[in-house]
């Protein structure tokens, strides 16, 4: 399962050598996620907890009208929880889980900006010595002196659906 | 903006078109001298025809083609319409949809089949012997008249076409053009008049009548009048009989006497032409923005109350009204009417009949009443469903209805009305009703119910809506198999509706969904747990009490408060959100139910009413099962909807647990 999704995923590139990413910061790290999936930049909102729901989504926020759930990367790649700052903002994307369009905010530190990550700079992530699941992660790109991750959100999204509320729930 | 593709607006409206059509024949069915439902179903061909070919739907147009030749002749009273008529073009317009569909697929055998159908239909209709279009009323004459005018008579200024008028206004009239003179076209001369006229006037007006419409040109013209006291039984008379003019006998004018062939005056203005067809989705977008203009429009009021500016309040006021009147609208404009729903069952019904071979008639009434359209389309199935079991299983066969002394046709009713915030629909027939005894042995034979177990009659009807349940000894094409009325309980649980079934043995049986207007907007009570707040589904609570705290502290560990010397279990919602707050010194319980149990939930505060525009949970939240959706506030938070269904379940789930442990 889990090495089929990987091979789908690694198709980001789809052949293309240069991919326009929106960068943001969480706990610390730099993260990436195309550009096109990218609806909205949000100022952090009154958010509702929805209880019985898994920890992941653990709330919705109202975006223009729509009730989405707002997700918590962190809690996926297993990191601390930040206070939120002024920067703190919630990036709106639009993924597609099981063939349907989904509607999802992601909290975020900060948002840094729109760049261009070459594929030429771009490593498959490590099969050991990583902290993180493998499968989460799309691939990572080098620049400069740091890494800038790029998560596998579809992956990320499905796995909800099974193993993490067993995880959140003990 | 993107154009719509081509196809699909033909798709749609050739959809509409077969429907026409279709309610069309029905029509006529009941009254087949309605001359006005011809035309409307010729029309209809003639137009699904015209932009078929235009869409390059070739098969299509070829095929309608015949049927609207059929129905023009018809139309010309050349054939009067008879019921194999109209059930041969029912079943080709059928064939028609799957050509609309797929336009692609191997059509050709079934076409020629439906094609030979019609034509044997059509012969039949012409067979002599069959009734005349033309019934002949006391008082009035039929008249036949032949007139040819002079070859030059165009040439010369006449133009027969008003005397063709004038000769319809006198009566009903049917007008048979003979072509046969009309010469080759090298022969042909524009000028000229080629064709003579047969025409066949239903009149109580005397012969002098017909002698007037003719008086400028009698001279030039041959005119043959003759009067027919009884129905011919041949229509045309191809030779011309000179019968002296003195020999007609006109009979004693009645004025204003109405033609017996034509129907009750039923016109009902067309008013589809008003219409603009919108897709679903650009609606539920308008929704949506209609929303957040109201969610705006609060945070506006709000600023606006708080300063002293009394321009910047005036402005605010205006602003709450028109989007508090936008939003009304906007909710008007989802409601459809049922009678798009009603209407389909007419032909179910009647091919129902022809299958069971019984003779059913479907009564429907309240058309009228508006459902939301999204209600509609998933009220569809059941409503199948329930009008073929009432075909099926409730109607007797017409030996049997004579022999309990019952009128031979069976009747099927099917009504809706509103009834506060709710759409009844009931489903009634009268035949033999439901046995009881049968459900019962059924039951008791499957397992669904213990031996002897005592039942109310409304427990023991709701079992046929158990998956797998039919109390049909034999099963037949149509019903039986115990597929479907699970399949309507479960769509009727879906739209938050309920089922409340009838039966008088031999007299009949009534199944009534009761259904929420909408599924757009409900009427909420908000309440606080904690920090949160929450809507309770206002058609589900009974009623609203405090939990003092003896209460509470008497309750703890067993859950049930006593309410007019029952015991009701409740939920602590607190405890079930995990809040992790404290308490609030004088909870309340609010009292839901669904039919007959209930439960009660003990929350923080009652905030009040609340007019709920409802929206989904996301795909992302599908696995939490106490809610049912979610809602926006007045200050743009969003609250969670409670699921009734779940809570109440939970609740006496909870309550067998604790009478299980002691």
């Amino acid at each position: 399962m889990n090495e089929m999704m990987r091979k789908i995923s690694e198709n980001i590139w789809e052949g293309r050598e240069e991919l326009e990413v929106l960068t943001f910061d969480i706990a610390g790290e730099v993260f990436a996620i195309e550009a096109v999936m990218v609806q909205e930049i949000l100022d952090l909102l009154p958010e509702t907890v929805v209880p019985g729901a898994k920890a992941f989504v653990g709330a919705v926020i109202n975006f223009r009208g729509k009730v989405i759930p707002l997700a918590d990367i962190r809690l996926a790649f297993g990191m601390e929880a930040t206070k939120p700052t002024i920067d703190s903002r919630i990036i709106v994307i639009e993924i597609e889980l099981d063939g349907e369009p989904v509607l999802a905010g992601i909290r975020t530190d900060k948002v840094n900006e729109v760049t261009t990550l070459l594929r030429a700079a771009g490593e498959p992530p490590p099969s050991v010595g990583m902290r993180w699941r493998p499968d989460f992660i799309d691939c990572l790109v080098k620049r400069g002196t740091e890494f800038i991750i790029i998560p596998n959100l579809q992956v990320i999204f499905s796995a909800q659906h099974d193993h993490r509320h067993a995880a959140t729930a003990a | 903006m993107s154009f719509p593709d081509p196809i699909a607006v033909f798709r749609t409206e050739a959809a509409e078109l077969l429907e026409q059509i279709e309610a069309g024949l029905l029509d006529l069915n009941v009254n087949l001298g309605d001359k006005d439902q011809v035309d409307a179903v010729f029309r209809g061909l003639h137009t699904l025809k015209g932009s078929g070919a235009m869409f390059g739907f070739e098969a299509l147009a070829a095929f309608t083609h015949h049927c609207e030749t059929a129905f023009d002749r018809v139309r010309k009273g050349e054939v009067p319409a008879t019921q194999e008529l109209v059930t041969a073009v029912l079943e080709a317009k059928d064939h028609m949809r799957a050509l609309v569909e797929t336009p692609t697929g191997d059509h050709n055998a079934m076409s020629e089949m439906l094609l030979a159908n019609l034509r044997s239909a059509v012969d039949a209709a012409k067979n002599p012997g069959s009734a005349p279009a033309l019934k002949v009323a006391p008082g009035q004459t039929l008249f036949k008249i032949r007139f040819s005018l002079p070859q030059n008579a165009m040439a010369n200024g006449t133009n027969p076409l008003p005397l063709l008028d004038e000769l319809a206004e006198l009566g009903e009239c049917k007008i048979i053009a003979d072509r046969s003179a009309i010469p080759s076209l090298d022969l042909f001369a524009p000028t000229d008049l080629y064709i003579s006229w047969e025409v066949e006037l239903l009149t109580t007006q005397p012969r002098s009548a017909i002698d007037d419409v003719f008086i400028f040109v009698m001279d030039e013209m041959q005119l043959d009048v003759s009067a027919v006291e009884a129905p011919p039984a041949e229509k045309p008379a191809p030779a011309a009989i000179p019968v002296p003019a003195a020999a007609a006998t006109p009979v004693a004018a009645v004025p204003a006497l109405t033609p017996a062939t034509s129907g009750p005056a039923d016109s009902k203005p067309n008013k589809a032409a008003e219409n603009v067809r919108v897709p679903a989705e650009k609606l539920d977008e308008l929704m949506d923005r209609v929303g957040e203009l109201v969610i705006a429009q609060s945070r506006l009021s709000q600023l606006a109350g708080g300063s002293g500016d009394l321009q910047l309040r005036a402005v605010s006021e205006d602003v709450e009204r028109l989007s508090g009147e936008l939003r009304d609208t906007m909710m008007v404009l989802r409601m459809v009417p049922v009678a798009h729903l009603f209407s389909r069952f007419r032909r179910l019904v009647h091919d129902l009949a022809h299958e069971t071979g019984k003779t059913i008639e479907l009564v429907t009434e309240g058309e009228s009443t508006e459902v939301d359209k999204s209600v509609i389309e998933r009220l569809a199935d059941p409503l199948v469903h329930l009008v073929r079991n009432s075909c099926d299983h409730g109607l007797e066969t017409p030996e049997d209805r004579l022999a309990s002394g019952k009128p031979e046709a069976g009747h099927i009713f099917l009504t809706a009305r509103q009834q506060a915030g709710e759409v009844i629909i009931t489903i009634k027939d009268d035949g033999r009703g439901i046995n009881k005894e049968r459900v019962r042995a059924k039951a008791e034979s499957s397992g669904l119910i213990q031996p002897n177990a005592s039942l109310s009659d409304q427990e023991l009807y709701q079992l046929i809506f158990q998956p797998g349940f039919s109390t049909a000894q034999t099963v037949t094409n149509l019903s039986g198999r115990g597929v479907g009325m699970d399949v309507v309980k479960r769509t009727i649980d879906a739209l938050r509706g309920t089922i409340n079934v009838a039966s008088y043995p031999g007299e009949g049986s009534e199944i009534s969904l009761a259904i929420p207007l909408t599924l757009a907007i409900i009427d909420g009570l908000l309440v606080r747990v904690g920090s949160g707040r929450y809507v309770i589904p206002l058609s589900a609570v009974e009623e609203c009490l405090e939990l003092s705290i003896e209460e509470d502290m008497r309750s703890r560990g067993r859950s049930f408060i006593s309410l007019r010397d029952s015991l009701v279990p409740f939920l602590r919602l607190r405890d079930l959100f995990r809040t992790g707050t404290k308490p609030d010194p004088f909870q309340k319980v609010v009292v839901i139910s669904t039919g007959s149990e209930r439960v009660g939930l003990v929350v923080d505060q009652i905030i009040g009413d609340h007019q709920t525009v409802i929206k989904g949970m996301s795909k992302l939240h599908h696995d939490v099962a106490t809610f049912s959706g979610a809602t926006i506030l007045g200050d743009g938070d969003v609250a969670l909807i409670l699921d009734v269904g779940h809570l109440v379940s939970e609740g006496q789930q909870q309550e067998a647990h604790l009478r299980a442990a002691g």
